[in-house]
């Protein structure tokens, strides 16, 4: 596993996914390799955990674009919490947040996807 | 007296962008900036910072130039590279990627003039500068 996944766990029939350290192109790679992974296997609901992920680049949050269209085809869904303030403003400008959500804390993330 | 200034020469290497981000810090940190200008400021380094490494095709160094003046943060990524048009660029949208063949990348320039209160481009054959200014809230 990529040392910047950090954790995987499962609850609620959601994959938390625990990121560690800056989300670039690599970044974001090891996250689509579970999610592709996981959706072999029916799985179509993520959560990304970045409270260890304060640094990202467009090229990583780009990748996490080629996730969400390939959850339409499944009906699935992705979302994100512990974001830092950049992050969040980052996932805004570039709109991922019409198309996933970003939840402040897990419990609202796992109660709310 | 000359305003200070901090001036880097990095190598086009992966991620030698986190090396200006941590320099920003300082600097953001010295000016007694907001914890959200100083996250704008790296992010929109990052972002001039790959565009030079990725899209110039220099073969040298990447140069950022930090002034830093009584009312802003003055910051230049300086490349050597073959320089580009700005009109070409299409401002990317969301809508017009997901669904589609259109490749996920491009948000670079979006997103470095969202940050920053103004950016300005110098391009030719010679390579490009750009100049993003982030202004101090007092």
């Amino acid at each position: 596993m990529s040392e910047f996944i950090k954790s995987t766990k499962e609850s609620n029939q959601i994959i938390i996914i625990e990121t560690d350290g800056y989300l670039n192109n690599e970044g974001g790679e090891a996250i689509s390799a579970i999610c592709y992974d996981k959706m072999k296997s029916g799985q179509n609901k993520f959560l990304i955990n970045m409270a260890a992920t304060k640094v990202v680049n467009s090229i990583g949050v780009s990748i996490l674009i080629e996730i969400i269209e390939k959850l339409q085809e499944v009906d699935g869904k992705i979302g994100y919490f512990n974001l830092a303030p950049i992050v969040s403003k980052t996932f805004n400008i570039m709109g991922l947040t019409k198309y996933s959500t970003v939840f402040a804390t897990e419990e609202e993330a796992v109660s709310g996807l | 007296m000359k305003q200070p200034s901090v001036e880097l020469k990095l190598p086009i290497i992966p991620n030698m962008e986190l090396i200006a981000t941590q320099t920003a810090d300082v600097i953001a940190r010295h000016m007694h900036l907001t914890e959200d200008q100083a996250g704008e400021i790296s992010m929109a380094l990052i972002e001039a910072c790959i565009n030079a490494f990725e899209h110039s095709k220099a073969e040298n160094n990447v140069f950022i130039h930090f002034l830093i003046e009584e009312d802003s943060l003055v910051v230049k990524v300086i490349d050597q590279g073959i320089g580009f048009d700005k009109t070409k660029v299409e401002i990317p949208k969301i809508e017009n990627k997901i669904g589609k063949d259109e490749r996920k990348r491009g948000w670079g320039l979006q997103l470095i003039q969202e940050l920053m209160d103004s950016v300005e481009f110098e391009s030719n054959s010679e390579g490009t500068t750009v100049t993003m200014k982030k202004n101090i809230n007092k």
